[in-house]
C-alpha cells in the first residue's frame, strides 16, 4: 500500500482554485519531488497533506485512512511533518530549545533523548551550537535546524519546502546530501524545490506541477531528460 | 539615463563590527562606471552587512565609502539614493495594496517633482522590466518572480547610477533566472553599472564583468570570474565539490 495517496484533490483560496484533480501516490521509502514554476501549487499541496488548508474536494489518505479531515496537530502525530519554506524556526530559543519543541507529539516524546542523539549526529554543528539563539546562526545553520526540528518529531513522511532557499552552493550540496543520508535511513521524503535539476537527480520520482494540475509524472532521470521539462524549468 | 562619466564605487577599509562580531573587516571594493560586479561569499559572510553600510543604512566603524568621488558615510539612505545608487532587499516587500504601477511611482518620486511626472517615469519603467500587463494589479497579486521585477523597477524608478541588487534571483526556478538575467542585461544596457549579491552561481558568471568573493567578512578573492570560479579557496569555503557542479 502507498504510504500516502492523494485521490482528485481539489484545494482553493476563496473563488481562486489553487489545485485541481491531484493525483499523487507516496511510496513507502521514497525520495518524490514535485518541481514547477513559482505559483504552481507545491507549497499549497504541502500545506493541504499538513492539514493547515482543507480540499474543497478528493482526499488525502495516509495508509488508506483519511488524513484530509484531521487537525495539523494529529497529522504531526501521525508522522507526517513539513519543514515550512524559509524554515520558521524560533529565533529567540536556543538550538536545543528548537529541536526540543520538535518532539512535543505524544509518539515523538518518550524518545526525545535517541531522537536528539541522531539529530545532533546528524549535524554536528548544531551540537555545537545548542545553546546559542537560533536566530544568531547563519541561514544555513538555520536550514539544518528546521530540519532537525522535523526530525525530533520522528516523521515517517519527511515533507521538505525549498529547503535551498536563499544558500550558498557548498551549503545546498551538504543539505541534498543528508536529505539522502535521512531516507536511506529510512524515512520518506517528499521534497518540493525551485533548484530543479538537483531536486530530481536525488529524487527516485518526480512530478511536475503546473497552474495547480499534475501534468508529468516518472522517474526522476526521465524528467530531467524531458524536453518541456528542460525548457519550462531548468533554463536549457 | 546619461551617466554623467565618474569614478562610480570607492570603497577602502571598511569595517563594521556588531558587539564583538567583525561582519565586514577591512573591506576593499571598486565598482567602475559601466561595469557588473558580483558579489559572492557563504550565507553570513557579510554581503549584505556590505549593502547596509553602502547605502547608509548603518554606519561603518572604519573605513571610507565614496560614490563619484562623493563620500556617503554619514549620509542618510535617501540622500545617497538621491546621488544615484539605489539597492533592492533580499526579501521583497511592496505596498501590499498599492498597485505595481504605485509600487513603482514610490521610487519615481526621487527624483519626480509632481505626480504626473511619477506616474510617467513609472509607467515607463513597468513596461521595461515586463511588467505592464500586471500594473494596475495590487502587489499582494503578484506571483513571486513578478515580486521580484517590482522590486527591481522601485530601484531602477529612482534613476540610478548604479544599482545594488541583493538576491534578485533566490525563490526562482532556472526558467525564470533566466528571465531575470535578460533583464538585468538591459538594465545595465540602459548605461546603470550593477553590484550583484546572488548564490545561483550560472547566473552570476553569467553577468559578472568581475567576481569579488567574501568570507567571514573579509575579502578573499577578486577577479575574473572564470579564474575566481576555480580559486581553491573559494571553492573551498564557498562552491564546495567543482565549480562546474555549482555553476549548473
Amino acid at each position: 500500500m502507498s504510504l500516502l495517496a492523494l485521490r482528485a484533490v481539489d484545494v482553493a483560496y476563496g473563488d481562486l482554485s489553487a489545485l485541481t484533480a491531484v493525483d499523487l501516490v507516496i511510496e513507502p521509502g521514497e525520495i518524490l519531488s514535485v518541481v514547477g514554476a513559482n505559483g504552481a501549487g507545491k507549497t499549497t499541496m504541502l500545506r493541504a497533506i499538513s492539514g493547515l488548508l482543507r480540499p474543497r474536494a478528493g482526499e488525502i489518505l495516509l495508509d488508506g485512512a483519511r488524513l484530509d479531515r484531521l487537525p495539523t496537530h494529529a497529522v504531526v502525530e501521525h508522522g507526517v511533518v513539513q519543514v515550512p519554506e524559509g524554515r520558521k524556526i524560533f529565533p529567540s530559543l536556543t538550538v536545543l530549545e528548537n529541536l526540543e519543541l520538535g518532539s512535543y507529539t505524544r509518539a515523538a516524546r518518550p524518545h526525545r533523548r535517541e531522537s536528539l542523539e541522531r539529530v545532533l549526529a546528524l549535524f554536528p554543528i548544531l551540537a555545537e551550537r545548542r545553546g546559542q539563539a537560533a536566530g544568531t546562526m547563519s541561514g544555513g545553520q538555520q536550514q539544518m535546524l528546521a530540519i532537525g526540528r522535523a526530525l525530533m518529531a520522528r516523521p515517517r513522511l519527511l515533507m521538505l519546502d525549498e529547503p535551498s532557499l536563499g544558500l550558498a552552493p557548498k551549503i545546498v550540496q551538504e543539505i541534498f546530501r543528508i536529505i539522502g543520508e535521512i531516507n536511506r535511513a529510512g524515512t520518506t521524503v517528499l521534497l518540493v524545490e525551485q533548484n530543479t535539476r538537483q531536486a530530481l537527480t536525488l529524487a527516485g520520482r518526480g512530478y511536475v506541477l503546473e497552474n495547480g494540475r499534475v501534468v508529468l509524472t516518472g522517474a526522476g532521470r526521465d524528467l530531467l531528460d524531458n524536453e518541456h521539462v528542460q525548457r519550462a524549468y531548468l533554463g536549457m | 539615463m546619461s551617466a554623467p562619466a565618474g569614478r562610480g564605487l570607492e570603497i577602502r577599509g571598511l569595517t563594521r563590527r556588531f558587539g564583538g562580531l567583525v561582519a565586514v573587516s577591512r573591506f576593499d571594493l571598486t565598482v567602475a562606471p559601466g561595469e557588473i560586479v558580483g558579489l559572492i561569499g557563504p550565507n553570513g559572510a557579510g554581503k549584505t552587512t556590505v549593502f547596509h553600510l553602502v547605502a547608509g543604512y548603518h554606519a561603518p566603524n572604519e573605513g571610507s565609502i565614496h560614490f563619484d568621488g562623493t563620500s556617503l558615510v554619514g549620509l542618510k539612505p535617501h540622500a545617497i539614493c538621491r546621488l544615484g545608487l539605489a539597492r533592492t532587499f533580499q526579501l521583497v516587500q511592496p505596498f501590499a495594496g498599492l498597485t505595481t504601477l504605485e509600487n513603482v511611482m514610490v521610487g519615481a518620486f526621487n527624483r519626480a517633482r509632481e505626480v504626473g511626472e511619477a506616474r510617467r517615469r513609472a509607467a515607463e519603467i513597468v513596461d521595461f522590466v515586463g511588467l505592464g500587463p500586471r500594473r494596475d494589479v495590487p502587489a499582494r497579486h503578484l506571483t513571486l518572480p513578478d515580486r521580484k521585477r517590482l522590486e527591481v523597477a522601485r530601484g531602477l524608478a529612482t534613476d540610478p547610477r548604479l544599482l545594488l541588487l541583493d538576491e534578485v534571483m533566490s525563490g526562482l526556478n532556472p526558467t525564470e533566472i533566466e528571465a531575470i538575467i535578460g533583464l538585468i542585461r538591459r538594465i545595465h544596457a540602459r548605461g546603470v553599472s550593477l553590484l550583484i549579491i546572488e548564490h545561483v552561481m550560472r547566473a552570476i558568471l553569467a553577468l559578472s564583468h568581475r567576481l569579488v568573493v567574501l568570507h567571514h567578512g573579509e575579502k578573499i578573492a577578486d577577479g575574473p570570474p572564470a579564474r575566481v570560479a576555480r580559486d581553491p579557496l573559494v571553492v573551498e569555503a564557498y562552491l564546495g565539490e567543482t565549480s562546474e557542479a555549482a555553476a549548473r
